[in-house]
């Protein structure tokens, strides 16, 4: 087990040997990103106690520690991580899932995980412990530094503990399937999303759009009556979102075999939710009221990618077997030379996760 | 407030000559970009824009340029930028902690005249703003559709989006709706070379690091935002108040922590010391109660039922923690006169006072009764009193220290009094500003807050995005060598020896 110290002294280390290292947790998301490389550096060992305070809407959580853990302590006082972060196993821990960046299905509704992030302490690649944000909802004190920690993948240094904000689990919630294609569906979610309704979650999928709402109990029950639709009973409603959350509901499971065996990709897409339908070939399920569409697909990623530009958005080769065209979307020149200098300022020997990110990064 | 900064009017002869030199190169230069009417440099003409709602803190900028098209931004960053001048980008010019406080030997780049709103898309329920489109212009823009902007600063009718995105500008209703970070999905704008940069998207995320988060609340350093993209959100049917008195603080701030704890966020949860609650009376007539050591107001919003519910929710939890008063609005305009006071709380504390200094550290919700006691005992010890309204739903302060600032040792003490606030409240695991931004108020109390390395890992930051350093160059992140003179060190966070032992 290696302390925070002697992780420290590890990436010191590194940093005068011109060695590599590649930050892993549980390594429940080695297949996301570019291709890992480097010496491996295990933040497993970062481990401890997690400091919830209820009355606070905070938590604060070693790096290390399980992502099942955290939410099971949050759960003792009816609160949770609102962002609903996939768990592709059991081995997530929490800082693979800041590091990450990855929301589940309550992402349009209840923001993301960076929307969460309230402070950080990191090793910075000259092995300098660093606090930034805190523990308290409001805080501009200097630049906002934990959030964009969120979904850097490890390329700015390594996440000691993080601060997130916590919330109570709704009070009532139920889940609706209505009978539509895709267009409609799309439709219906944005007259929705114009009224006062406890919206939360969206999934549509081979012609059923499954909707779960979120809240008050007045306000759940008000509006399954004016929303119509189909009600799904709890019990198989809880193992759908779940399943579909940690990708292992069957359009994934179908998904995670195309890529293994026919040479598809698995895209997620991130559009503006009122994009139309991209009309690509391949199987599809929409996510997020319209705003994260996955597409299972074996069309070139140039198709693929120039569509979801053209609809305003991004695509990233999620599960993917070749990825010479590129992980993500490339950036524009002044975004790339940012990038360029930030790894540069965090990091400056370039010794963590290189390329995971962008190539060269 | 911290030790203030050395004046232009001190300038030395030779010094005033070069500027005079200076400022000759500088409007020659813009005259080739900007129309002669877009260009302020003498004295008289500038004085609007010595300071921004910080009034205690003046410079007079070298020069002045008010664009009119955005060719025109993008041409005064980069003659700035050929010259090495630094550029301090400017809103509504309401920022309350010196953010757009001019440079003596730099550009102000007023942005006030881009006040279109762009697009208004009811359907995707977004709305793209130039930067000097006023907070509340947004929504009432998008009332006819049903929908509003959620963020709601104090100064909503006067302080632009550029402003709220320069400072992650919050508001009363922050806990259940978020920051200006929460409710922005892109900035388009230009980097300090004037090249043109869209930081975040259309979509609910971008490709590679997420600048839009470092952008948001940067205080102008590290990009000038343009064009800004919005969220909106449905209006909810109703919103009703509860205002409930205490006869303790302690029993207010318990009462800030039940509320959470039944699962309750409400849309709204403030807190009104005694001083501060004669004050807006005096100013309202709203019917205070004037006897209660510490008011609460407590909103909710949603639908009728779902409001009606959460009322007898927090009217339960209220009571249960000892309200000695409880009462519940009626009706629209009876809400609205609940919050009259508390949105008047610093025009009002202008009315007893001929100055006052507005704080905004946050805090846990946890220690609101500990310091509003401590603040209790430092206006002894500082011979200035002081009034008290926290967002208390976020934890977030606005002591406003009460003083004279022709009596030059009130201001000094005021400064001592506010500085040692900021101070308690790092000690209790808090941050010196919660909304209002650093800027160059709370330069030195920053010292406090951040290490050294946190500090240079803030300079990098900065250089990353500026490597000329030329975008509001002073602000935010104070020097080493400001720390030294500063003379407080770096306070672990919340990490006091004894936290229960009283100490102020």
């Amino acid at each position: 087990m290696l302390s925070v110290e002697a992780l420290a002294e590890r990436i010191r280390e590194a940093a005068s040997n011109g060695e590599r290292l590649r930050i892993r947790g549980g390594g429940s998301k080695d297949f996301y990103g570019e291709a890992p490389a480097g010496t491996l550096l295990d933040t497993r060992s970062l481990i401890g106690a997690a400091e919830h305070e209820p009355t606070e809407l905070v938590v604060t959580a070693p790096a290390g520690m399980l992502l099942t853990e955290l939410e099971t302590l949050l759960a003792e006082t009816g609160q949770c991580l609102a962002f609903e972060p996939p768990r592709f196993d059991a081995q997530s821990t929490v800082g693979g899932m800041v590091a990450a960046g990855l929301s589940g299905p309550s992402r349009a509704q209840a923001g993301s995980v960076r929307d969460h992030v309230l402070g950080v302490v990191l090793l910075s690649g000259s092995g300098e412990q660093l606090h930034f944000g805190g523990r308290v909802i409001k805080n501009v004190a200097g630049y906002d530094v934990s959030r964009v920690i969120a979904g850097s993948l490890g390329t700015l240094g390594v996440i000691v503990e993080v601060s997130l904000k916590v919330l109570p689990r709704a009070e009532s919630e139920t889940t609706l399937c209505f009978d539509l294609k895709p267009q409609a569906a799309l439709e219906q979610l944005h007259a929705w999303g114009a009224q006062p309704l406890p919206l939360d979650a969206s999934a549509w999928w081979n012609g059923n759009l499954i909707v779960r709402l979120r809240g008050s109990e007045a306000a759940v029950n008000e509006a399954r009556v004016s929303m119509g639709g189909e009600p799904i009973h709890a019990s198989l409603a809880a193992p759908f979102w779940n399943d579909l959350r940690d990708q292992r509901d069957p359009f994934f499971v179908a998904a995670a075999d195309a890529v293994a065996h026919q040479d598809a990709t698995l895209w997620r897409m991130a559009l503006p939710a009122t994009a139309p339908l991209l009309g690509l070939a391949g199987d599809e399920l929409i996510e997020w009221h319209g705003g994260q569409r996955w597409l299972a697909t074996s069309l070139p990623a140039e198709a693929v990618r120039a569509a979801a530009v053209a609809a305003g958005g991004h695509a990233t080769m999620f599960r993917t077997r070749t990825k010479s065209p590129g992980v993500f979307t490339p950036l524009t020149a002044p975004l790339r030379a940012i990038h360029a200098r930030l790894k540069q300022a965090f990091d400056p020997k370039g010794v963590f996760n290189p390329g995971r990110l962008y190539p060269g990064l | 407030m911290n030790a203030p900064l050395p004046r232009a009017a001190a300038l030395a002869a030779t010094e005033r000559s070069d500027r005079d030199r200076r400022q000759a190169e500088v409007v020659a230069a813009l005259a080739g970009v900007l129309p002669a009417h877009a260009l302020l440099w003498h004295r008289e003409d500038t004085v609007p824009y010595e300071c921004d709602g910080l009034t205690a803190y003046r410079e007079q900028p070298l020069v002045v340029a008010l664009p009119e098209t955005e060719a025109q931004v993008a041409a005064v960053l980069r003659v700035c930028h050929g010259l090495g001048v630094p550029v301090v980008a400017r809103g509504s010019g309401t920022g309350l902690s010196g953010g757009a406080l001019p440079h003596a030997l730099g550009v102000t780049l007023s942005l006030a005249k881009f006040n279109r709103i762009v697009k208004l898309d009811p359907k995707a329920r977004t709305a793209v703003v130039q930067c000097g489109v006023r907070n509340l212009a947004i929504s009432e823009a998008a009332a006819p559709f049903g929908l509003f902007y959620a963020p709601d600063p104090s100064s909503q009718i006067a302080c632009s989006i550029g402003g709220n995105v320069a400072e992650n500008s919050g508001g009363v209703h922050c806990l259940k709706y978020g920051l200006t970070l929460h409710n922005v999905l892109a900035v388009r704008g230009y980097t300090a070379e004037g090249e043109p940069v869209t930081f975040g998207g259309s979509a609910l995320d971008a490709p590679g690091l997420d600048l839009l988060a470092l952008v948001i609340g940067s205080e102008g350093m590290l990009a000038v935002a343009f064009e800004v993209t919005v969220k909106l959100l449905p209006k909810p049917q109703v919103a009703r108040c509860i205002m409930a008195s205490f006869a303790d603080v302690r029993h207010a701030g318990n009462a800030v922590a039940a509320i959470i704890a039944a699962g309750i966020i409400p849309a709204g949860l403030e807190m009104m010391d005694k001083p501060m609650t004669a004050a807006v009376e005096g100013f309202v007539h709203a019917g205070y109660d004037l006897d209660a050591a510490a008011i609460l107001l407590c909103e909710s919003d949603g639908t009728p039922a779902e409001v009606e519910h959460e009322m007898l929710r927090m009217a339960a939890v209220l009571q249960a923690s000892g309200a000695t008063r409880i009462e519940a609005s009626e009706s629209e305009a009876h809400r609205l006169r609940f919050w009259s006071g508390r949105k008047n709380a610093f025009p009002a504390s202008g009315r007893i006072s001929p100055d006052y200094m507005c704080m905004d550290s946050t805090i846990p919700r946890k220690r609101l009764a500990d310091m509003l006691i401590a603040i209790g005992e430092m206006e002894t010890k500082h011979g200035l009193r002081c009034v008290n309204v926290f967002h208390a739903g976020d934890g977030n302060l606005h002591p406003l220290i009460l003083f004279d600032a022709n009596e030059p040792d009130q201001l000094h003490r005021a400064e001592a009094f506010g500085a040692e606030i900021l101070e308690v409240s790092i000690r209790m695991g808090g941050t010196v500003t919660g909304e209002h931004g650093v800027g160059v108020e709370k330069l030195s109390s920053m010292c406090v807050q951040f290490s050294p390395a946190e500090r240079a890992q803030m300079f990098a930051i900065k250089a990353a995005f500026d490597p000329a350093g030329g975008l509001n160059p002073g602000k935010v992140i104070p020097s080493l060598a400001r720390c030294a003179e500063y003379g407080r060190m770096h306070v672990k966070r919340g990490l006091l020896a004894f936290p229960e032992l009283p100490r102020f």
